[in-house]
């Protein structure tokens, strides 16, 4: 085990970071991730994490994530058309088969997928290395056989990690979709991002033992409407009220440099009746601001690949050498 | 030393297919699916459940703490007559306020009422509105795989439950709420083959729907699920979230506002709400129940309904 993980380095959020600068001078990148998963009723049983506090049948839990899929997946996606939002969907990609019709639906909207596992109860925990990258291939190749989509980003099933998972999406992206594949088209498209981190405001390079150019994509455990709700039990009209303050702060450091704001969600909780009124407002809130990119993950790391990356790396070499350190 | 070694299918996906990983009900997605029209042509349908409960004492735990049971050492009396304050006192706050407003409640008892509160359980049945089953008592808990629900005997304790509430009440008594809304693999077949029409358990929807048809009852028809919602349950905001009654009075009307502009599109909707005694019966919180009830008294859109009646009403227009 390590103290540091070494996915990255320290890199102050200061002046001295590259300016950046998103899309026709907006101050700040904005997506919105929803959740789009499965939950099995009877998973096997993983040693280190129970899938459910009941034993099986647990038809509370299993119930209220059903009426994501049955009820609420479609009230956000009417709220996302009629603010203009694509959704970046975090996708348990079983739902390819268990639901196509909210695969077909999503599809029509030219939204991005990307993967969140196969299921939101197989837990990364206590898989081997090679039982790991089956599943993040299997994964990534249902994304791509359902939806035509090369998978850039990734959410490890229910946050569970290994210290390989960084490693071996991106390594399973560029397998599927790199140079050598057949489906190369000009650039690396799949396993070029991950949200699994929630160390900075802004993009970040990620180090990979195969040094492929890496990127960690704002994503915002506090903005996770199941952390606020279920873990920090917030009241619904406070959550809307959060959502404004995290916005108003991260376009306001913009102007300096562009911000990332992710809001994540599930349909079980923000599309609730008595919880997507506060959300609206505050969709209505930030989409009515200028100089707001309105975009998704995988636009946001092909953006910063393409025109930051290479000054970030640079620069926090810099930053470590000015002092007589390694970075 | 544990085995943390992973089972040996847990890279396998049997269940990976269409539709749903098991068989109680089919896939589908309510904006999907026909409207449906409520007597009246009202846009939504208001079920109260008020639910009558008695946590033991002796609480057994099994195979988990029922939420809102007993905490302490034995013999825990805070919670015991804190929960007993609801029978008692609670209950009849409640009764003054949803009478005051014309707003007809159901009550989900548990039928052991009948043995430990009979006054109450009397006159509650002598209102004549709607009462369900809520099982045995909040500690007999409804669960586990087939095979454990049998070794538990759960057939005998549903036919228990609802004799002794039936003979008590002289109602019917076709819907059915399970103790933590929770349910073993066969709870679904036992009831209906015990003569339950509708079960509040599932919270997986907003507007009833039915159960597939290997759950049929002897009135040949699946068991309904009507879902009861959890989300919007005071226990649920009050006691497990520690929201304010402030909090769950705008949280209720928010969602009958988003409900009844839903209706206008997609036909009716439902607000099914469930409430205890012993939360909402407080000196410091009836006041927010009564605005609640103000609220929903002054929506004409609103179809006031028992399970009953959203039963009867959402049957014959399914098929």
């Amino acid at each position: 085990m390590k103290a540091n993980p070494q996915f990255y380095d320290y890199w102050p959020y200061d002046e001295r970071r590259p300016k950046i600068q998103w899309p026709n001078g907006a101050k700040m990148a904005f997506w919105l991730a929803p959740n789009i998963e499965f939950y099995e009723l009877n998973p096997p049983a993983n040693p280190y994490r129970a899938a459910w506090p009941q034993p099986y049948p647990a038809i509370q839990g299993y119930g209220i994530r059903d009426y994501g899929n049955r009820v609420g997946h479609i009230r956000q996606m009417q709220l996302l058309d009629k603010y203009g939002i694509r959704g970046s969907i975090s996708l348990s990609t079983a739902l390819c088969e268990h639901h196509p019709e909210i695969i077909q639906m999503c599809k029509e909207r030219n939204w991005e997928f990307f993967s969140h596992g196969i299921y939101n109860t197989r837990y990364t925990y206590g898989m081997t290395e090679q039982r790991e990258r089956e599943m993040i291939r299997d994964s990534m190749l249902t994304i791509y056989q359902h939806t035509g989509q090369h998978c850039a980003g990734y959410l490890a099933p229910a946050l569970s990690h290994s210290e390989q998972t960084l490693d071996l999406f991106a390594e399973v992206g560029t397998e599927l979709f790199g140079k050598e594949s057949g489906l190369w088209q000009g650039k690396e498209t799949g396993g070029i991002y991950t949200c699994d981190l929630f160390h900075d405001d802004q993009p970040t390079p990620i180090h990979t033992r195969s040094g492929k150019r890496f990127v960690s994509i704002p994503y915002s455990l506090e903005m996770n409407d199941t952390i606020a709700y279920v873990v920090n039990k917030v009241e619904p009209r406070r959550y809307g009220e959060m959502l404004k303050q995290n916005f108003d702060r991260l376009y306001q450091e913009g102007s300096t440099s562009g911000t990332v704001m992710c809001i994540p969600t599930h349909n079980y909780q923000v599309s609730c009746p008595h919880r997507l009124k506060a959300f609206e407002e505050a969709l209505d809130y930030i989409t009515s601001h200028p100089d707001v990119w309105v975009t998704t993950g995988r636009e946001i790391a092909d953006y910063y690949l393409q025109h930051y990356y290479g000054a970030a790396v640079h620069n926090i070499a810099e930053q470590h050498a000015a002092i007589g350190v390694k970075a | 030393m544990t085995d943390k070694s992973l089972p040996l299918d847990y890279m396998q996906y049997p269940e990976r297919h269409y539709g749903m990983d098991h068989s109680f009900y089919p896939w589908s997605m309510l904006h999907q699916r026909k409207n449906i029209v409520w007597p009246q042509g009202k846009k939504l349908a208001l079920w109260l459940n008020i639910s009558v409960q008695f946590f033991p004492m002796d609480q057994k735990g099994k195979p988990f703490k029922v939420p809102g049971g007993m905490t302490m050492p034995y013999p825990d009396l805070r919670h015991y007559s804190l929960r007993d304050y609801g029978n008692r006192v609670g209950i009849f706050r409640l009764l003054q306020a949803v009478d005051h407003y014309g707003i007809k409640p159901t009550f989900s008892v548990n039928s052991r009422l009948a043995e430990q509160a009979p006054l109450l359980l009397h006159k509650l049945a002598q209102r004549g509105d709607e009462i369900l089953c809520h099982g045995w008592d909040m500690d007999s808990i409804h669960w586990g795989n087939s095979a454990q629900a049998e070794a538990n005997n759960e057939a005998a304790l549903i036919e228990k439950s609802l004799s002794v509430l039936r003979e008590f009440t002289g109602q019917p008594v076709t819907g059915w709420l399970s103790p933590a809304q929770n349910q073993s693999e066969n709870t679904a077949l036992y009831l209906a083959n015990n003569g339950i029409q509708y079960c509040g358990d599932w919270v997986n929807d907003d507007l009833p729907y039915a159960f597939n048809p290997q759950h049929l009852g002897p009135h040949g028809k699946p068991l309904l699920n009507i879902p009861l919602s959890t989300e919007l349950d005071d226990q649920f905001i009050l006691q497990n979230n520690l929201h304010s009654e402030t909090s769950y009075l705008q949280q209720v009307c928010d969602a009958c506002d988003l409900l009844l502009a839903e209706a206008e599109h997609y036909g009716g909707r439902m607000l099914a709400l469930n409430i205890h005694p012993w939360l909402l019966g407080q000196p410091h919180r009836i006041a927010y129940f009564e605005q609640l009830l103000a609220y929903l008294s002054s929506k004409p859109e609103i179809w006031l309904a028992s399970g009953s009646e959203i039963y009867s009403a959402f049957s014959g227009q399914s098929e």
